[in-house]
């Protein structure tokens, strides 16, 4: 019986052309979780929305004409005007650029904020962790905005301090979750070889560590943008933001503005509207990836 | 028990000096000086004034005697004078912090009357449409600023019946109707903002529960859906839920001073941001460190709180 060879060979079916792990990525991100990439697709057109703003944007952003005060939505000015006769959809867009701009720059701040503590505390532990965590918790006693509000008092409002200063509140902040995945990775065996052998610290922290805390890293940056669009939309709705006359969503429902919102109510509607639709896709877009990424953060907050 | 509220207390000792820290740590950060706003204030410039009013303020001291000065008049109540109004920043903060706790407590009664039901529900009904509906709606309240759901209660009834939420603070022990019709508005849009988060941690922490060896026992036992959840589900998934209650402290406090200012509700909220408008730095100093040590305390209960529910927590 041993004899019988198949005398056809089935070919192999043929090698799918290799594709990059990023690819695999997003192949896996449309299949396994759809809303999450219907999140990040709206992101992203958000954000282009914002690099290409000033081309975008029918009119300047202070451009006043008040012969066409308080206009309902048109095919001309599609978001109505305010007061001053300025577009509101222009001021849209603007305030849009402004918000992914502080965004993403506080959110890298926070991330790398967060990194940097979170790996010193985490790797080095003992006392210099229990020292650093002691002010990780009187720093998160604070509320955020109340927290805010009163550094703002402070150094004056604009964009650079916003940056900073939720840079630094969010990074102290995410940095429990940096530390809390430092201290499981370096239990690694290839951790404490690297050790064994004599490995510097900074070559250790940079080439074994990093790498393999970067899914909590990405999880974290990604949600962080969200919480910064709507941290900074609050300052800016208390008057402690972004300074005129640049319009922000959260300026523009406050103010002189809100008084004239009973008589064009619209103008209370396109702010907070896009405020909630892009942080509602960064937060679904967040969790599909923390999903992805990070089994052990699943079902966390 | 005591003991464990002995050292509860004890923990508490590094977390509050750091806090004390920040707050007068922040107040030193200011770009020229409180003396040179004083002086502003007072049309007063000389030289000696200023020398005058640094030793009175003992600015001329070295920082950590600044401190311990500073510090020793706060564990006494004594928070320093408004720049402004030249009242004790105490009596101001005395006449505030009720109004901010009553709005607090009131929302806090409203996010765990919505969020505790759904929640559990959500749990029982995984994966059902009940369980998605609830979900995306936790979601969606994550993503909506509290200041625009404040801002579309004021416009739009307006607009459309001529209606509008009642915008004058009246107090509670002089008229308890008008003051609860004044505060629920802005109660019940911040209970709603901070129930998203207390839903979605209901819902895993009862899944997580239902998946024990003992309710798979009780409902081998033949006892009914009702009497396991309510006995022995519930009493296991409320205490990571009472630490959630501590956990959103902040962002109750931090919420109640966006919708203090949108409702014209007179607390801590609107004294801090009058503050900051008028650059009132003891007043701000006195809010920052009253806010800090209020969530401490209310942590501080939430960690003694577990001693009484979960018997386990008192003899570790």
């Amino acid at each position: 019986m041993s004899d019988t060879v198949p005398t056809t060979v089935t070919p192999l079916p043929a090698l799918p052309p290799a594709r990059s792990p990023l690819a695999l990525f997003f192949v896996k991100l449309f299949r396994d979780k759809p809303l999450g990439a219907v999140g990040g697709v709206i992101f992203v057109i958000f954000l282009l929305a914002g690099v290409f703003a000033d081309v975008l944007a029918p009119y300047g952003m202070n451009e006043t004409n008040l012969a066409v005060r308080l206009q309902s939505p048109s095919v001309e000015f599609p978001m109505g005007t305010d007061h001053l006769g300025r577009d509101v959809w222009s001021r849209i867009l603007i305030g849009g650029q402004i918000s992914m701009l502080v965004g993403f720059l506080a959110a890298g701040l926070a991330t790398i904020v967060s990194i940097v503590i979170g790996l010193v505390s985490g790797y080095f532990g003992g006392k210099v962790d229990m020292l650093i965590q002691r002010m990780v918790d009187a720093w998160m006693t604070f509320p955020d905005l109340v927290l805010l509000i009163v550094v703002i008092s402070v150094v004056g409002p604009g964009i650079p301090q916003i940056v900073i200063v939720l840079g630094l509140l969010y990074g102290i902040a995410g940095s429990r979750i940096v530390r809390g995945s430092v201290i499981s990775v370096q239990e690694n065996m290839y951790v404490h070889a690297a050790q064994s052998i004599g490995a510097r610290t900074v070559y250790i922290l940079w080439y074994h560590i990093l790498p393999n805390i970067m899914p909590v890293v990405i999880v974290l940056f990604t949600t962080r943008i969200g919480a910064v669009i709507l941290a900074e939309a609050g300052l800016s709705f208390l008057g402690l933001g972004v300074p005129p006359p640049a319009p922000t969503w959260g300026s523009m429902l406050s103010g002189t503005g809100r008084t004239y919102m009973y008589l064009g109510p619209w103008l209370a509607l396109a702010p907070g509207l896009c405020l909630t639709i892009v942080v509602y896709a960064i937060n679904i877009f967040g969790d599909a990836l923390r999903d992805l990424l990070d089994p052990r953060m699943r079902g966390s907050q | 028990m005591q003991a464990y509220i002995i050292r509860r207390l004890l923990a508490l000792v590094p977390t509050l000096l750091f806090t004390s820290i920040i707050v007068f740590g922040s107040m030193r950060l200011i770009p020229g000086d409180v003396i040179d706003l004083m002086l502003a204030q007072n049309d007063i410039s000389t030289g000696q004034d200023r020398a005058k009013i640094e030793a009175a303020l003992g600015l001329d001291q070295p920082i950590y005697i600044q401190y311990f000065d500073w510090a020793a008049g706060v564990i006494q109540g004594d928070f320093g004078r408004s720049l402004w109004k030249n009242t004790p920043v105490s009596q101001q903060l005395a006449e505030r912090l009720p109004i901010t706790f009553e709005l607090g407590f009131l929302a806090l009664l409203v996010a765990l009357s919505v969020a505790l039901p759904i929640g559990i529900l959500s749990a029982m009904r995984q994966d059902t449409a009940a369980d998605y509906i609830a979900r995306s709606f936790s979601l969606l309240m994550l993503a909506i600023p509290a200041f625009w759901l404040g801002t579309l209660v004021m416009v739009f009834p307006s607009v459309w019946w001529r209606w509008s939420p009642a915008l004058e603070y009246t107090p509670f022990f002089v008229d308890p109707i008008a003051n609860l019709s004044h505060m629920i508005v802005p109660a019940v849009l911040l209970g709603l903002s901070i129930s998203a988060v207390t839903m979605r941690m209901t819902r895993t922490m009862m899944l997580e529960v239902m998946r024990q060896d003992y309710i798979r026992t009780a409902r081998a036992k033949g006892l009914t859906e009702r009497l396991l959840v309510v006995r022995h589900a519930l009493r296991n998934g409320l205490i990571p839920i009472v630490t959630l209650v501590g956990l959103q402290a902040p962002l109750l406090i931090g919420g109640t001073v966006i919708l203090e200012q949108i409702f014209v509700v007179p607390g801590m909220g609107m004294m801090l941001l009058d503050a900051v408008s008028q650059r009132d730095y003891p007043v701000i100093s006195g809010v920052f460190l009253v806010v800090g040590v209020a969530i401490l305390l209310i942590n501080l209960i939430v960690d003694l709180s577990y001693g009484l529910l979960d018997p386990k927590v008192r003899h570790q």
